[in-house]
């Protein structure tokens, strides 16, 4: 299998104030493409700050990081947007749908102010999304209308519609029930299946953690371990 | 663009209660500036109006260092024949010169033998002075436009020695070498004072002037012209000028000035002040929009941070995220001006159908006449949806600058 994203002696050093917070130590993780990948940790574990440096949102204070081939921590902050919208899609804890725009217009957005399609192929590829995820019915609504789980189904598809190389997802379900957590971790690892794409999520919930295909435990800017889960 | 217009519309709209205060606010401003333009306009031209129209014309030709030494009306300033005709071929080859009234001051003693005071004429052509200031038939209050051998009095004048139409008066001059001259003159009619140079004057025909003042050939103290659209005044002024500078003595040096109403009348910094007023005004909206401006866009952003940041991260360049706030901005400026222009319009035509009169000088029931400037309101909303875009820039570019992790870590 081949890698899709390889760190490799990295580490992170926030600067707060006159401290320096170490967030990463040294971390040398490779993750293979089509995998349904997490990091499980307790809180200020560093999770977060590791999905940041792979979706480019974040560059390494040391280390080397590539993701699809692209050293992103050497990108300018525009070229790193640029790398963004075309390769990762992002699925938030706060779900962090536009207020002002309705489902379908969520869905839409990408295609439309990201990566300029056409009309008539973002139709088609709104709406597919939209069937896929169970919310095609719901299109005409906004965001404060949907349920939390609703919300999160609106934005795994909104993360896809640029069939992007890699969805980050950072703690996709802390803000939702166990029943609708497992729903939408369900939904992540349907949409991989048909559509083979990375998916890397965080999560401090070890319950819901039985889909995934492996699972790297960080604790303290440290991966602790890394298991591979097999199913069947 | 397109989605950003439409993203930009739904944000204004989200905060309905702040849009819609914001462009009160806008509006209230380009009211105020569109009614005070309109009513302090009108009144300036009805005041210019009065000036020129009444006694100045719109500008006077005169042997220099004339008009400084005005109060003496010296006879020895003059416009003599040969020049006047000179001076009457350059006016007539301009076209903008609708007509010119050649006038002789002096200033002289009246007397109904029994009691003298002093007096200001001004010989006149009857039907030339009727063209260049128009308002002169209406100032008669009494009696009607003179003839030959009669005198048009000031009010004051009447009052004070209890003159009546009709009557015979004697008008008594020094002439230019000094000996005195004495004409019998009837009253013609009596004519309402103006405020200015020459609004307490009294009125008789020129061929008069230059019988009681002796002269051989007649020797004029001024030309008094008018223009057909008094806004090419300052042209035209220029224009005669740089005719009349032609005229020279022996010494080289140009014999004649002329001098628009501007100069000869104190009105004109009263027409200024209205104007600097009018800018002040002008540059209170702006003040109104940007301040206004500013501080919603500041708003916006600062409660959008989180969208911000999920915007960025999901790869929305900041250009775009800087047109989306800019386009807020603009539409604020742009609906708030054209609003207050709408409702500017309506009031500017309710203060046409009130009939608002005023009295100004000695005269009283003046219409003041409001006009719409269009061009302003034009010119307005323009600026205003300028300085929206520009007030609603720092904030834009604030946003498009913002962070990603830090927008998305805000709550
Ligand atoms: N911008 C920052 N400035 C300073 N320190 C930071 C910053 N972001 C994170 N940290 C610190 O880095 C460490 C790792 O934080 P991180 O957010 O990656 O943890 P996490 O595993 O995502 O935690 P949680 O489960 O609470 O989200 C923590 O100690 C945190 O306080
Ligand atoms: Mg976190």
């Amino acid at each position: 299998m081949n890698k899709i994203v390889e760190l490799k002696n990295i580490s992170k050093i926030y600067r707060a104030g006159e401290v320096d917070v170490p967030a990463l130590k040294d971390i040398t993780v490779d993750i293979n493409k089509g995998t349904f990948v997490s990091f499980i940790g307790p809180s200020g574990s560093g999770k977060t700050t590791l999905l940041n440096l792979i979706g480019a949102l974040d560059t390494p204070t040391s280390g080397i990081l590539k993701v699809d081939g692209a050293e992103t921590g050497r990108l300018s902050t525009k070229k790193r947007a640029i790398f963004r919208g075309e390769n990762i899609g992002f699925i938030f804890q706060d779900f962090n749908l536009i207020s002002v725009l309705t489902v379908y217009e969520n869905v839409e957005y990408p295609l439309l102010m990201v990566k300029e399609t056409p009309r008539e192929e973002r139709v088609k590829i709104v709406n597919a999304l939209l069937e896929k995820t169970g919310m095609l019915d719901q299109k005409a609504k906004y965001p404060s209308q949907l349920s939390g789980g609703q919300k999160q189904r609106v934005a795994v598809a909104r993360a896809l519609t640029t069939s992007p190389r890699i969805v980050l997802a950072d703690e996709p379900t802390a803000n939702l029930d166990h029943d609708t957590a497992f729903m939408v971790i369900s939904l992540m690892k349907k949409m991989r299946d048909e559509s083979g794409v990375t998916f890397i999520f965080s999560t401090h919930d070890p319950k819901i953690v039985g889909v995934v295909d492996i699972i790297h435990t960080l604790e303290d800017g440290i991966i602790m371990k890394s298991e591979e889960v097999t199913h069947g | 663009m397109g989605n950003l217009i439409k993203i930009a519309f739904r944000n204004l709209y989200r905060q309905k209660r702040r849009t819609l205060l914001t462009i009160a606010i806008i509006s209230v401003g380009v009211i105020a500036v569109l009614l005070f333009s309109a009513l302090s306009g009108a009144f300036k031209n009805m005041m210019v109006g009065q000036i020129t129209d009444s006694m100045l014309g719109h500008m006077q030709i005169h042997r220099k260092g004339y008009v400084s030494s005005l109060d003496n009306l010296p006879l020895d300033k003059t416009i003599d024949a040969k020049q006047m005709k000179k001076m009457g071929e350059i006016l007539d080859r301009i076209p903008r010169v609708e007509a010119y009234s050649k006038r002789i001051l002096m200033g002289g003693m009246l007397s109904n033998y029994m009691e003298t005071t002093n007096i200001k004429v001004a010989g006149i052509n009857p039907k030339d002075e009727s063209i260049v200031t128009p308002l002169l038939t209406s100032r008669i209050k009494k009696g009607e436009m003179l003839k030959k051998g009669e005198i048009l009095l000031p009010e004051l004048v009447t009052k004070g020695m209890n003159l009546k139409v009709g009557q015979s008066i004697v008008l008594i001059v020094n002439n230019v070498d000094g000996s005195v001259n004495g004409q019998n003159l009837k009253v013609a009619g009596i004519v309402e004072s103006v405020v200015g140079p020459t609004g307490k004057y009294g009125y008789i025909h020129i061929d008069d002037a230059v019988t009681v003042l002796r002269m051989d050939k007649p020797e004029f103290s001024e030309i008094a012209i008018r223009l057909n659209k008094i806004s090419s005044l300052d042209k035209v002024t220029r224009q005669i000028s740089l005719e009349i500078v032609e005229m020279k003595n022996k010494e080289g040096e140009p014999i004649f000035e002329v001098h628009s109403w501007k100069e000869l009348s104190p009105f004109y910094n009263i027409a200024k002040m209205i104007d600097l007023m009018s800018l002040f005004i002008n540059i209170l909206l702006v003040a109104i929009v940007l301040i206004s401006i500013l501080n919603v866009m500041i708003m916006a952003v600062y409660e959008r941070i989180k969208e911000i940041g999920t915007l960025t991260a999901i790869g929305t360049l900041p250009g775009k995220i800087r047109t989306m706030f800019l386009m807020e901005g603009l539409f604020l400026g742009f609906f708030g001006s054209v609003a207050g222009s709408i409702i500017g319009i309506i009031l500017i035509i309710a203060t046409k159908f009130a009939h608002i009169t005023i009295a100004f000088g000695r005269n009283e029931n003046i219409l003041i006449d409001p006009a719409i400037p269009f061009d302003q309101m034009a010119l307005i909303t323009l600026v205003s949806t300028i300085v929206a875009v520009l007030a609603s820039l720092q904030p834009a570019i604030k946003a498009s600058h913002m962070d990603p992790i830090e927008a998305l870590r805000y709550s």
